[in-house]
């Protein structure tokens, strides 16, 4: 009786300790070899930094190490996909990944310390497993981008989230205009167009909705129909504007042609 | 009658108080009107500029990657252009007394060299070796300088920088100041680190003014409430009451708006009246932590087109950005890319939601379309573009010429050294109609 319960024991002993080891040994051999996405262009993240870092270690990709995939990492990765024969997508799917990790090899702290001392003086800190850039749209800088959300609070901060994307896009249609300014800021700042600019308004520093509302516009999204102009009706000195064919109202601004 | 005296005088004294004071309180109005006048003319002038730089670095390092000197003479001309824009503004700023020599001698070194060779006939004598080493040189240049005022300009908006600040210290004090903005331009003076970046200004998307427009809708006028109830399914909004309003006669096309609001939800709907198609939606909610990959947000995106029954759209471009997935797609037309109509789908990367969905462009440029054959092959397409240029993809494609006529184009997307350039090649008789730079990541500053 004593002897089977010892048995027994050691059994199970033996089991919890070979479960464990199995538990410890399955993640070391995973160690930095990507998460399960397919990684697609325009993507951010440790997985890009990792693409990148097995791409330039394998002689394809020469940029720079900044968790954006870029197109300069998507060229790199369909002349690997080329180079081994695979199919040609331009994406970080399964084989892919799998082909990375068998050709090349991921040190993780040395790509930290790598993309910390270089690229041409590049002297940040923490780069770390985040991404060091930021996608920004065509024709577009970060800067730009502020601007824009310092009009658009200072226009339209009391405004629903369609109101201010419909300002925001109301200054982007000007500048396609050939009657206005050609960039942002002439636009922004033509003498006598938006008050928040006469005012000082536009000084404030605006919000994450702003600028939320300020990419949209960028990228297409214009709820005041391709207007050129708005005013609000209770506060609108001029009658010029009235004669304007209005386009449509959106909490207290009328959007015109 | 003493009293009298006594009150009278006293009721002098403060109608006098009150007068000074209002007319002081005026002039105090005043002062900052004026104020805030100037500055704005100020930080026109320096937004512009930094805008100018940008553009300028773009539009040099597209006369390097153009091909024929036919589109080279153009290019020049336009760096040129730029050039002395920038200038303007530069003549505009409270910089006497700020060191900002850098910047002002690159632009007249660039503004020499395009006015030297954009004035010759460059298909008789196009540019030399040395010439384009110049060219070269210039575009290093103008990356730095552009990088550095980035820089500057990111200060100015964090910090809420006052070129205001900067005049009156000039103004007020003999010595040397403590000031930001001028200690910013004094780095713009010193090496820092470049950014690689661009401004393109892209006008892939543009919609083309004097078009007949929004000719693919199709179908019988709604009713409101019909428009109603299909909004409703769209926003998965069954039951609630929405917001209906109808366009005026200022709109492209009649339409119905339709708005929802709670506490978490904005809901936002553009709809014609023909035909019941969604232009413009947006479902404007706090996005939580993110569990999808931009990937899997494609898939999200693509339901999304076929739920609307709009076929053969390919995916253009994605981005991440705060969670968010941002999706493009235009139309293909057999195997031709058709450039100007284009959806946008912007999907949360949380649980899969469509956050927005904006076919504008679709909309107002779909129509049928008789699509010639092109009179060139795609190898001598490759052959027509610059040398130096690695081709890596190459697709028939129809855009917007300059005059806003659609062309047949082959559409080269190549790599030279680090830069990535998409390039329009005719495919009637191999002019190159457009040369773009695309640069869609840029450093982050914070």
């Amino acid at each position: 009786m004593h002897v089977k319960k010892r048995k027994f024991l050691q059994i199970i002993c033996l089991t919890i300790v070979s479960t464990c080891l199995i538990f410890i040994a399955v993640p070391h051999q995973q160690v930095h070899a990507f998460s399960p996405q397919i990684i697609q262009k325009g993507a951010i993240g440790e997985d890009v930094i990792e693409l990148q870092a097995r791409l330039q270690y394998i002689g394809f990709y020469n940029g720079k190490i900044d968790g954006v995939f870029g197109w300069g990492t998507y060229w790199a990765l369909r002349n690997f996909q080329s180079e081994f024969g695979m199919e040609i997508d331009g994406l970080g799917g399964q084989k892919t990944k799998e082909k990375l990790a068998q050709v090349t090899k991921y040190d993780q702290e040395g790509i930290q310390n790598e993309t910390n001392a270089g690229g041409e003086g590049n002297k940040e800190e923490n780069v770390a497993t985040e991404p060091t850039s930021t996608n920004v749209p065509q024709g577009y800088s970060q800067n730009d981008i502020q601007l824009l959300a310092n009009a658009v609070y200072g226009e339209a901060r009391g405004e629903s989230y369609e109101g201010q994307v419909a300002v925001a896009a109301v200054i982007l249609n000007r500048v396609q205009s050939a009657t206005f300014p050609n960039t942002v800021a002439g636009v922004v700042f033509e003498p006598r167009a938006f008050t928040a600019v006469a005012d000082g308004q536009i000084y404030l520093t605006p919000n994450e909705t702003a600028k939320e509302a300020v990419l949209d516009a960028i990228n297409g999204w214009d709820p005041s129909g391709n207007a050129l102009y708005y005013f609000n009706p209770e506060t609108a000195t001029s009658s010029w504007i009235w004669s304007r064919p209005q386009i449509k109202q959106i909490g207290k601004h009328i959007f015109c042609k | 009658m003493k009293y009298m005296f006594r009150w009278i005088s006293i009721a002098l004294l403060v109608i006098a108080g009150i007068g000074l004071g209002a007319w002081g309180y005026k002039e105090h109005e005043e002062k900052n009107a004026v104020l805030i006048q100037a500055e704005n003319t100020y930080q026109r002038a320096f937004h512009e500029l930094t805008y100018h730089m940008d553009l300028l670095h773009d539009k040099i390092g597209t006369a390097l990657a153009a091909s024929s000197d036919k589109r080279l003479s153009p290019e020049l001309v336009e760096i040129w252009r730029i050039t002395s824009e920038s200038l303007g503004n530069v003549g505009q700023l409270p910089l006497s007394l700020l060191p900002f020599n850098k910047t002002a001698s690159f632009l007249s070194d660039i503004g020499e060299f395009t006015y030297q060779t954009a004035a010759r006939d460059l298909e008789d004598d196009p540019l030399s070796e040395e010439e384009r080493a110049d060219l070269e040189e210039l575009y290093a240049q103008a990356e730095d300088i552009q990088g550095e005022l980035r820089n500057v300009q990111h200060a100015v908006l964090e910090d809420n920088l006052r070129w205001m600040d900067v005049q009156l210290a000039l103004a007020t004090e003999d010595e040397p100041m403590d000031n930001k903005v001028i200690d910013g331009f004094k780095t713009v003076e010193k090496k820092v680190k470049g950014y690689e970046e661009g401004n393109v200004d892209s006008s892939i998307f543009a919609i083309t003014p004097d078009k007949e427009m929004y000719q693919s809708i199709t179908g019988e006028d709604v009713a409101e409430e019909e428009a109603v109830n299909i909004a409703r399914d769209i926003f998965h909004l069954p039951d609630e009451d929405l917001t209906v309003s109808t366009t005026g006669e200022g709109s492209e096309i009649p339409m119905y708006t339709m708005t929802y609001r709670d506490d978490d939800i904005n809901a936002y709907m553009d709809m014609t009246k023909q035909g019941a198609h969604p232009v413009t939606i947006i479902m404007k909610r706090p996005v939580k932590e993110q569990n999808l990959s931009l990937h899997e947000g494609t898939l999200e995106a693509e339901e999304y087109l076929k739920s609307f029954d709009i076929d053969d759209m390919t995916l253009f471009q994605s981005s991440e950005h705060n969670g968010i997935g941002m999706y493009s797609y235009i139309f293909q037309d057999g195997d031709v890319r058709i450039l100007s109509d284009a959806i946008q789908i912007k999907v949360a990367l949380d649980n899969g939601d469509i956050l927005g969905f904006s076919g504008r462009n679709f909309y107002s440029n779909h129509h049928d379309r008789d699509i010639p054959q092109p009179e060139i092959t795609e190898e001598e397409a490759v052959d027509l573009v610059n040398e130096n240029l690695t081709v890596n993809e190459i697709h028939l494609a129809i855009i917007d010429d300059d005059f806003g006529d659609e062309v047949l184009v082959y559409e080269i997307l190549g790599s030279l050294d680090e830069d990535t350039y998409r390039i329009f090649i005719n495919a009637d008789n191999g002019d190159e109609e457009k040369v773009e730079k695309l640069s869609s990541v840029e450093a982050n500053f914070s």
